[in-house]
């Protein structure tokens, strides 16, 4: 096992360094200039080529590359050319956010994917199955920016019953589990748990109707098993799908909630990276991606492992 | 006995009670900005007009600030931390000019703000082996003052500046330069990071809180030189929320009392809501900026009438919901740099058909070429359907046009390329909103001669020699009044010649509470928060 996670450490040093040189390069080719973040727009060619050399971007790509890259191994990820911060801390500062965003949109996602999926899966092609089916391709479809934007209008603007934006009163500085704070996360948490609500609930529901109709589940019956019993045969069977489905959604929600973030305010990596692309703050955009980008390819590993923790045959595979 | 001294004893007590609820109950002012940031917060702010409104004018001044005290007029400039300038006397260059700096002003950290401060400030802008030296803020900063050469102490209460050249223009660029505190910097350890967060400058309110991209708090500066400026409120809120739903959800939610720029199809729900929609005109201009390099349909001052002639303004205020003032020349109208141009900007088909047909077009032969716009972008309006809105208008009279959209930020880019570079893809005009405060923003970088693109930001490569004499005439003109005259000549020319399709002046839109009283919106960019105050 140990040497399995070992193999598994070493295969995402070159995806990590692929990762690195991808996003570079993507923020690099992309139209627009840095500069526009930190000068005014009309500012001389003199001016601007003299700021230019102050931030070492008149200089070649790849040793722009190799310099930035030289500094991300020892851990630092640069300096926002907007607003002179260190990168490391506002991506931190900012994954955390999406982090509690991501968790609890997740947990939502889970737990109601779950139910749809077990319920479509133990009751095919009945009434209930169609219902659950169709709440799952719901959920799928529906654009989540638009039903965030919906629900702001429903619950903040007419009934004046949640906060449309920010993560707490006093921002996200002193945010803790309470009432005031969690109030703030309902509409931008449910909004983004509708997609892995969907997606879970289908998966779930073609395992669940899968494994209900091999062999062993008939053996269990014949074996007098009850049907609780066999429920949590059935579970058992479902949960590492089920959990590598999670993880990926978790990856998916953290890396994926720019518009969400945007539309409610909320300071996580999703908000972060708007404002970056828009302000063409390249070491701010560079570092997020790269921080994204491992924390998905981190949460990949940790779901294999995860997986072969729980169904050794995967780690004979 | 008792009784009196009961009823004196209650009398005292309501009136303790008086004094406590009048010095509480201005208020806290809560702000949804459109910038996705708080602006820098060490002096010299990005975020463009933005970032000064809230966090320059507001936690800084300059020697000279603008004036932003009256909603009827164009706002000037006024003393700020100088007292009185002008060209030093007996000074036959006209590039030496002296500042008197203001007696008893403090930095909100108790240090004095003397003449060292400013040549200090300036060091930190101009001067890059300076300690205070900051490369953020130098980029803000140094562009907006490109007439300063150099600078000193005289005494402890005057300054000297030397221009390059005579420029009677260096009043309106220093009010750009915001005077940050050196003992402050000094005090944490010449940190600007540090300084970023405990902030000091001589402003009329102090920044108290500050977390980076969620909000910025700030309280009155009791001590404000300037009384009629000292906050009523007791708090004010700025929070960044970029996306216009957002901000109209956080105002209807009760999240914040103010937002600014609400999109233009909120308005009419939000006023039904009760809340106040507070606009008014300022120095803004969404024009299509001509190229006039060979080859343009532009080069021809009758097509430039007639397109100028075409546009339904009205019709495209209508589309606006109100959210604009049609133009009627470069500058607002009602500027005291207005003048009284000759040629008239209406809406006249008829005559923009004739004078079409007198420049060999006409039906049979409409003229066709392509315009560079872009789907959104700052000061930007909303350009996709108000650009249709003229396609449709320029068709009528036989101007055909086709658009080249490209993002906002690489449209800035092009923009400071110029029309001849290969990135403007044979666009014959850019669709550009100009900050047009003073005479160089307003007037000169857009259309002198040595500043054609990439030196300058003359996009079109427009060039009139007696249009530049007329700018040496305006840096030559120490004399404000006699400046002014200047100036409307120089805006008559503008207007006469048509030298741009002059469409539309935004007009700073901002949604409001009901319980937010006092607020006076000035003809800036800036805005002075002092008079407001919020009813709980």
């Amino acid at each position: 096992m140990l040497l399995y996670i070992l193999k598994r450490i070493v295969y995402v040093a070159p995806v990590a360094l692929g990762v690195s040189l991808v996003c570079f390069m993507l923020v690099h080719l992309a139209p627009g200039d840095p500069l526009t973040a930190i000068m005014p727009v009309d500012a001389t060619a003199e001016q601007q080529s003299e700021m230019r050399t102050i931030y070492g971007f008149d200089r070649p790509l790849p040793v722009q590359f190799g310099l930035w890259l030289g500094k991300v191994l020892t851990g630092d990820l640069g300096v926002s050319i907007a607003t002179g911060r260190p990168v490391l801390g506002e991506v931190a500062r900012a994954v955390k956010n999406s982090l509690i965003l991501a968790a609890v949109a997740t947990l939502i996602g889970f737990a109601l994917g779950s139910f749809f999926g077990f319920v479509a899966g133990y009751f095919r092609n009945s009434v209930m199955d169609r219902l659950a089916s169709a709440i799952s391709v719901l959920g799928v479809s529906v654009p989540h920016y638009w039903l965030g934007m919906v629900m702001v209008i429903i619950f903040s603007a007419q009934l004046n019953w949640l906060p449309p934006t920010g993560a707490g009163p006093g921002g996200s500085a002193d945010w803790r589990p309470d009432f005031e704070h969690l109030r703030y996360i309902i509409l931008p948490a449910i909004t983004m748990s509708v997609i892995p609500m969907g997606i879970i609930a289908r998966t779930v529901r073609a395992l669940v109707a899968d494994i209900l109709s091999q062999e062993f589940v008939q053996a269990l019956r014949a074996k007098g098993l009850g049907e609780w019993g066999v429920f949590k045969h059935v579970v058992t069977n479902a949960a590492p799908t089920a959990l590598a489905v999670m993880g990926l959604q978790l990856g998916y929600l953290l890396g994926g909630s720019i518009l969400i973030e945007t539309v409610f305010a909320w300071p996580g990596a999703g908000f972060l990276l708007n404002a970056a692309i828009f302000q063409r703050d390249l070491p701010l955009l560079q570092g997020t991606i790269l921080v994204l980008a491992m924390f998905f390819v981190s949460l990949n590993l940790i779901v294999d492992v995860a997986q072969t923790a729980l169904d050794p045959r995967i780690q004979r595979a | 006995m008792i009784r009196k001294t009961l009823s004196r004893a209650a009398l005292a007590g309501l009136a303790v009670m008086g004094s406590c609820l009048a010095a509480h109950a201005q208020g806290t002012l809560r702000i949804g900005m459109t910038a996705s940031d708080i602006p820098l917060t060490t002096g010299q702010t990005d975020n463009g007009g933005e970032g000064m409104r809230f966090m320059g004018y507001t936690v800084y001044d300059g020697l000279i600030n603008w004036d932003l005290t009256s909603a009827d007029k164009p706002s000037d400039i006024t003393p700020g931390l100088a007292t009185e300038w002008g060209i030093a006397p007996g000074d036959e260059s006209k590039t030496k000019w002296i500042f008197k700096i203001r007696p008893g002003v403090k930095f909100h950290d108790g240090s004095d703000f003397t003449a060292e401060s400013v040549v200090w400030n300036l060091d930190k802008l101009m001067k890059t082996d300076a300690p205070q030296y900051d490369q953020r803020q130098s980029a803000q900063g140094k562009s907006r003052i490109p007439a300063v050469a150099s600078y000193r102490v005289v005494d402890p209460m005057t300054v000297e500046i030397v221009t390059k050249a005579p420029d009677a223009t260096l009043p309106y660029q220093l009010a750009w330069i915001m005077m940050s505190s050196p003992a402050q910097w000094e005090k944490l350890g010449k940190s600007w990071e540090a300084f970023a967060k405990t902030p000091s400058g001589t402003g009329p309110w102090k920044l108290t809180g500050f977390a980076p991209r969620e909000r910025a708090e700030m309280v009155p500066n009791k001590e404000y030189w300037d009384k009629t400026r000292v906050p009523k409120l007791d708090k004010l809120i700025l929070m960044p929320l970029p996306e216009p739903n957002a901000r109209v959800a956080a105002l209807r939610a009760g999240q914040v009392d103010w937002i600014e720029a609400p999109a233009p199809d909120a308005v009419e729900s939000l006023k039904g809501a009760g809340f106040q929609i507070v606009t008014n005109a300022y120095p803004h201009n969404w024009t299509w900026h001509l190229s006039r390099i060979e080859g343009s349909p532009w080069n021809d001052i009758r097509v430039r009438k007639a397109a100028n002639l075409a546009i339904d303004r009205e019709g495209m205020k209508e589309l606006l919901s109100g959210m604009m003032i049609p133009a009627q020349g470069w500058l607002p109208p009602g500027h005291q740099w207005f003048g009284e141009p000759t040629f008239k900007v209406t809406y006249d088909v008829e005559q923009a058909k004739k004078l079409l047909a007198e420049a060999g077009y006409g039906p049979d032969k409409p003229i066709r070429t392509k315009i560079l716009i872009s789907p959104s972008g700052s000061g930007q309006m909303l350009p996709l359907p108000m650009n249709e809105f003229i396609q449709q208008s320029l068709a009528e009279v036989g101007i055909m046009v086709d658009y080249e959209v490209v993002e906002w930020n690489q449209m800035i880019n092009i923009w400071r390329a110029g029309a001849k570079d290969p990135s403007a893809r044979g666009t014959t005009a850019i669709n550009y909103s100009y900050f047009i405060q003073d005479p160089f923003s307003g007037f000169i970088r857009q259309t002198q001669c040595s500043l054609s693109a990439p030196a300058g930001v003359n996009w079109g490569y427009y060039c009139d020699p007696e249009t530049d004499k007329l700018f040496e005439q305006v840096r030559n003109t120490f004399d404000p009044a006699a400046q002014t005259e200047i100036l409307k000549k120089v805006h008559e020319k503008f207007v006469n010649d048509a030298l741009f399709l002059f469409v539309t002046h935004d007009v700073a839109p901002r949604a409001m509470s009901a319980k937010v009283k006092g607020f006076v919106q000035a003809q800036n960019w800036f805005q002075n928060f002092g008079t407001i105050t919020v009813e709980p």
